[in-house]
């Protein structure tokens, strides 16, 4: 009797969040109930540098994020995925607070970096976003020179005393993303004019440059062929010696391949977090098994 | 039941038949959507074909028209610099030499031109031939080289505008005498001075030169254009600098809530509300408030910011719109400030779209005549304004007055203002395509 109420209290929301098609929703069209939508797996881990706590996001009335837990570990690639408008994006942009430039975009619960809340009113967010850098799904360089769009970050943060200097994280940043051959010789060249591949690389490059704590990767390859895609998650994976990294993607082979842990989102819960090998081998949840076995999404 | 399963099994695809049956269906309707395609591309050439038609109706009329104002006719006579009638009491001072009466010595070398006229109405009738301004002419050729008193030169005068019009086939001897502003006389006088080569159609400085006149040979367009350009130099630096601010603001940081929507409603009035209403507006708050003179291209200038400034800021803001959200995105990301993101990513790629607005605003502010009216900017006046705050006209309004002028000289110089005035905005036009061309920037 209970959980009939309470299933249906939960139906409006998810009528609410409509626009997923009918496929994301749960196979037959049973809604979940409160069991089914608690997280499944640990969400914690020992050597958090951020962590969510009770996060909920709303854009206008749509509930896209309902109460999420989440502890993003250092030196390690955290995958996000499940079907599309599952909030994982949203999620992901809630750790840097792009979300605040949503006009309608709501945000409750606590998300810290190192113990203190990023929502703070005292928390800078320029700084917050020089610690914590995103790439985005399209390759989105600067239309100024390679050169320009890598060295952009160190020069509005102050981070170079000197041209030398400049010139020096340029390199080691373009170095570190693996584009420096590439590109060494057309350094003025304008960011727009490389391939699909090497803008996200510059991108990245472009990122690494301020030296954050985190990477966000909001489906960093799914504008790029399969070379320009296993460039990158190569380079995810040199780059998570020395950061965080919470990569959102579509392609569960590459989240398999990138990551170390797994979470699965599904119409804003968050339904499983755990490690990679084991969310792909054994899933626990029903919602996580039939996602990865290929049965809706 | 039974007539749906019917009609269903008619349709489903993939029997022979019924292949057959789509394919004639698309050919049934083939010619059709064919006829409609060139239909619609006819229609399309002939409303192109009008709208060039009628540009080059407009473009023929008045250059055909106006095209012989940048010609006026000199006559050359031989002048006498004579201390007779110039230096009557033989000082040869400046101040004596500046007070003479030089037309008495332009006379003299018309009578001696035609020797054979006499009495005193038929002297004046010759006298008519030259332009008034001829004695002023020759005051400042003596006042230049004083050593010329009691020569003789060859000088090229201004003739009247009645003579420059019947050269120019404007009047005609066929006109019934009383009618024409030249006699009979004076028309086998304008003939003699042509056949000796004594007359002749040279370029007309005086038309670019000069200000405002009641005597058509001696007014000239630049009066009007020092005003425009003072007037637009005013409408420039307050409008670009605030349409440009109020649509950053607008589009980058102000909230979207009713407020900013009633505003964004409000701009899209003040784009359409005639001038003229601009015009009294001016005149009542800058002139009768704040006691701003009249006639002056700062209120002009003020007058046209107002009426220019919603083109700028809805060009501005479509500017800003077209800048594609992953840019400001990316450099958020990167910590940007929102500041630092406008100056640094979306600003640069607006800029051009802005540019191209401004300059069309401009034009648009360049050809108004209207709210001009109002504030006094259509007197007459002859001087050349030197500052924001002389008394000045502009191009349109110069056409305006021009064209109210009954004299048969001011139709030509009505369409030769037209024309300057056109090529004023021909260019301005072109400079907005050529921005556009040279800074667009594709991501």
């Amino acid at each position: 009797m209970n959980n009939a109420v309470a299933e249906e209290k939960t139906a409006p929301s998810t009528e609410a969040g409509v626009n997923v098609k009918p496929s994301h929703r749960q196979p037959g069209g049973v809604d979940l109930t409160p069991q089914d939508r608690r997280t499944v797996g640990t969400v914690t881990v020992d050597n958090a540098i951020m962590s969510a706590r009770d996060v909920n996001v709303y854009y206008g009335d749509k509930h896209a994020i309902k109460s999420v837990n989440l502890d993003i570990a250092r030196n390690q690639v955290i995958a996000m995925i499940g079907p599309s408008g599952c909030g994982k994006s949203t999620f992901l942009r809630c750790l840097n607070r792009m979300n605040d430039t949503i006009e309608s975009a709501r945000m409750t619960g606590v998300i810290t970096m190192d113990g203190s809340d990023i929502y703070d009113r005292r928390q800078d967010v320029v700084q917050l976003r020089a610690r914590v850098g995103m790439v985005f799904q399209k390759p989105n360089p600067f239309p100024k020179s390679i050169y320009e769009n890598v060295a952009y970050g160190p020069r509005i943060h102050g981070l170079a005393s000197d041209r030398a200097e400049l010139d020096d994280i340029v390199q080691t940043s373009l170095l570190r993303a693996g584009l420096w051959e590439e590109v060494k010789d057309r350094l003025t060249n304008s960011g727009t004019s490389l391939s699909g591949g090497q803008q996200q690389r510059l991108c990245i490059a472009r990122t690494i440059a301020v030296n954050p704590e985190v990477i966000l990767m909001d489906e960093p390859c799914s504008a790029l062929d399969p070379i320009a895609t296993a460039r990158i998650e190569d380079l995810i994976d040199e780059l998570r010696a020395s950061y965080a990294i919470c990569i959102v993607t579509h392609s569960m082979q590459q989240a398999a391949r990138v990551s170390q842990r797994t979470a699965y989102f599904h119409l804003g819960d968050l339904i499983e977090v755990g490690e990679t090998d084991r969310i792909f081998t054994n899933p626990r949840h029903k919602l996580t098994e039939d996602y990865i076995t290929g049965r809706f999404g | 039941m039974s007539e749906p399963t019917g009609n269903a099994t008619q349709r489903l695809p993939g029997t022979l038949r019924d292949h057959r049956l789509a394919a004639e269906a698309v050919a049934r309707g083939l010619k059709a959507r064919y006829w409609a395609e060139r239909r619609f591309k006819f229609y399309g050439l002939a409303a192109v074909s009008l709208g060039m038609l009628f540009l080059a109706v407009l473009f023929f009329s008045i250059i055909s028209k106006g095209w012989s104002a940048f010609r006026q006719t000199y006559v050359q006579l031989e002048i006498t610099y004579d201390p007779a009638l110039l230096d009557s009491d033989a000082t040869s001072t400046k101040e004596a030499l500046a007070q003479a009466d030089y037309n008495a010595v332009v006379k003299a070398a018309m009578r001696k031109l035609f020797p054979t006229v006499e009495g005193r109405p038929n002297l004046r009738k010759l006298y008519a031939l030259i332009s008034s301004s001829a004695g002023f002419e020759l005051q400042h050729r003596l006042a230049d080289d004083p050593g010329k008193l009691a020569t003789t030169e060859r000088v090229w005068l201004l003739a009247d505008d009645d003579l420059d019009q019947y050269y120019k086939g404007r009047i005609l001897r066929s006109e019934v005498e009383s009618t024409r502003p030249l006699s009979d006389q004076q028309l086998d006088w304008a003939d003699q001075l042509r056949k000796s080569g004594a007359a002749q159609l040279r370029f007309n400085r005086q038309f670019f030169t000069s200000g405002d006149s009641r005597e058509p040979e001696l007014a000239g367009v630049w009066g009007a254009v020092a005003g425009t350009f003072f007037t637009l130099l005013v409408t420039l630096l307050l409008s670009f600098p605030i349409g440009v601010a109020a649509a950053i603001y607008l589009e980058e940081f102000a909230k979207k809530n009713r407020m900013t929507d009633l505003i964004e409603v409000n701009i899209n009035n003040l784009a359409a509300v005639p001038s003229i209403v601009f015009g009294l507006l001016g005149l009542a708050v800058f002139i009768n408030f704040f006691g701003l003179p009249r006639s002056a291209p700062m209120v002009g200038g003020l007058v046209l910011t107002l009426m220019t400034l919603p083109t700028i800021i809805i060009a501005s803001r479509a500017a800003l719109k077209a800048v594609p959200p992953s840019i400001r995105e990316a450099a958020l990301g990167m910590g940007a400030s929102k500041i630092q993101m406008v100056a640094h990513h979306v600003l640069p790629l607006a800029l051009p779209g802005m540019l191209t607005g401004t300059i069309i605003g401009m034009a648009r502010a360049l050809g108004e005549s209207a709210p001009l009216l109002m504030i006094g900017m259509v007197a007459f006046i002859v001087d050349i304004p030197k500052g924001l705050f002389d008394p000045a006209t502009v191009l349109p309004v110069q056409v305006f007055l021009w064209s109210d002028i009954p004299e048969r000289a001011f139709v030509e110089r009505t369409s030769g203002a037209i024309i300057v005035l056109l090529a004023f905005l021909i260019v301005m036009n072109g400079l907005a395509v050529l921005l556009r061309n040279r800074f667009e920037r594709r991501w």
